[in-house]
């Protein structure tokens, strides 16, 4: 069986990266498996601007963005096998792959990471009743018919979901000659960078409807009309409310999955609430020299994070590798008050520092992230403006995690108690 | 004061503009005073989006190399949907020259080979 020292599965900025941190911590035998026919994974159809600004301090689009990383791998003996998939990976780091030019090949890992991304939530699984007809798309998928494959999708559209894909597709279907006629979002708030709701809807007066959802979908062979309804407090369609849009075309931006078909199968252990794996503060899963980084770990908003945590992972597989282990008894994190979940969910407590990435439940202004040892408040951090779509992080140093009494810390947030007040009320 | 919220990054600081003295406050960088002023005087935008290949690939990704007027984005979209390239083209090269006379060129983001 052919041998590397490390396979990263996902050859996207995740993958990429990793690879390039192990590759400088010394790490000479590695390969990138990559099931589309390029690196560069879905910043590909990214095309937009706006990535890359804590990374390289400039704005670039998603292609420019890749092809940094994909240069600098050019520069190493890193091997890039495209148009691989990989079927399963085994809990002895055997991965088992098909491709056209391999064919079938099982190959042994020395260390593995995973970094297979994220794929959309469907139709199927936010349950839209109505019709079958044509013309229903997830906002990715359109996406890359239309960057890449050069094919517009539809001419009056709706778009369901505030998410960032949904957000720029609404910019992205405007300025080729659709007309967005609305955008839809279930919660009182929306899902997407206050950014792109400034540039993306406001700027081309594309009217974005809070609290409110699809309730019919209706059309023969393509789709006709969709009925948009305000919802209540406990997201239940008000009847009375009903709007019809004439459109053909509906777009989902509705949420996005970590894709750990793969990690499952080989018995990785996965966090219920990021959908990927549990890990420790170096992004090693519950099966040893096995590592997760970027969206198949959790949900990122910047690819400059993704870069920043997959370099982590890289550099901590090289030292696995190295036979360097993280010491120090176990000390779990919890998520109390306001906190949906963190990344990592464990750590060393010998660790150098810890960085917790998380994501609030609700927004807050003028509110605090209390990180707790039991009753005792180890840190907080004021923060003047949270909301669940742009991720959160603190970083506790070693001095801190020193002195951590009990077997678990609780990240929490203290809500405001002057000015306005918290969470924020949304019309 | 006008209340809008930048967006030179994902961060979104949510800034105060005097409509006045054009002062910027709320912005956690510079960056942010520049791009607070402009939207009150003349909102900006960089326009992303792809020619044609006329090849394989179909799409080359594309942008303009500065920020352009925000009224002038549609001309430059139907600047752009005139292109036929077959490459080679590298991340940068110039497509577009002075596109539809903002000054800002269009330029590609990604390799043809």
């Amino acid at each position: 069986m052919k041998h590397y020292d490390l396979v990263v599965i996902g050859g996207g900025p995740a993958g990429l990266a990793a690879a390039l941190a192990a590759y400088e911590q010394g790490i000479g035998n590695i390969l990138i498996l990559e099931r589309d026919n390029q690196a560069g994974g879905i910043l590909n159809q990214c095309i937009h601007n706006g990535f890359g600004l804590h990374r390289f301090k400039e704005e670039l689009t998603g292609p420019e963005y890749a092809g940094r990383f994909i240069e600098l791998v050019k520069q190493t003996d890193i091997e890039v096998r495209t148009d691989t998939m990989v079927l399963e990976l085994d809990e002895n780091r055997v991965l088992h792959t098909v491709s056209p030019q391999h064919g079938y090949e099982a190959i042994q890992a020395g260390a593995v990471i995973l970094a297979m991304g994220c794929r959309e939530r469907t139709r199927g699984a936010i349950s839209i009743p109505g019709a079958r007809c044509s013309g229903i798309f997830t906002a990715g998928a359109a996406q890359r018919f239309l960057n890449m494959e050069g094919y517009m999708v539809g001419k009056r559209v709706v778009i369901l979901g505030s998410g960032d894909i949904g957000l720029i597709m609404a910019r992205r279907m405007t300025l080729e000659g659709a007309k967005v006629l609305a955008c839809v979002e279930l919660m009182p708030y929306s899902g997407g960078l206050t950014r792109n709701i400034v540039q993306c809807l406001n700027d081309f007066d594309i009217p974005l409807y809070l609290s409110h959802t699809v309730t019919d979908i209706r059309g023969k062979n393509r789709l006709e009309q969709v009925v948009v309804s305000q919802v209540d407090e406990k997201r239940n369609p008000i009847p009375g409310t009903e709007m019809v849009f004439d459109c053909d075309t509906l777009l989902l931006s509705v949420g996005l999955l970590p894709e750990n078909e793969l990690s499952r199968q080989a018995g990785v252990e996965i966090d219920p609430r990021t959908n990927g794996p549990v890990v420790w503060e170096n992004r090693e899963c519950s099966i040893p020299g096995v590592f997760a980084c970027g969206n198949v770990l959790h949900v990122h908003d910047l690819v400059d994070y993704v870069s920043a945590e997959s370099e982590q992972a890289g550099k901590a597989a090289a030292a696995y590798l190295q036979g360097l282990r993280p010491e120090g008894p176990e000390i779990r994190l919890k998520n109390g008050n306001g906190v949906g979940y963190t990344v990592p969910q464990r750590f060393h407590k010998g660790a150098e520092s810890l960085e917790i990435f998380f994501r609030v439940r609700a927004i807050y202004k003028n509110a605090a992230i209390r990180v707790m040892d039991g009753e005792a408040q180890i840190a907080r951090f004021k923060r003047e403006h949270m909301a669940p779509g742009e991720m959160e992080t603190v970083k506790l140093p070693k001095v801190l995690l020193d002195r951590v009494k009990g077997d678990s810390l609780t990240v929490e947030i203290e809500e405001s108690t002057v000015g306005d007040g918290s969470p924020v009320p949304q019309a | 004061m006008k209340e809008i919220i930048c967006i030179t990054c994902p961060k979104g600081c949510h800034l105060k503009v005097d409509e006045e003295s054009f002062t910027v406050t709320g912005n956690a960088c510079p960056r942010g005073a520049v791009y607070g002023a402009n939207e009150l005087r003349n909102p900006v935008r960089v326009v992303t989006s792809t020619v044609v290949v006329e090849g394989p690939q179909r799409r080359l990704p594309v942008k303009t190399d500065r920020p352009i007027p925000k009224g002038k984005m549609f001309e430059v979209m139907e600047e752009i949907a005139k292109v036929r390239i077959t490459g080679p083209v590298k991340v940068g090269d110039v497509l577009i020259p002075n596109v539809a006379g903002t000054e800002g060129n269009v330029v590609a983001t990604k390799n043809l080979p």
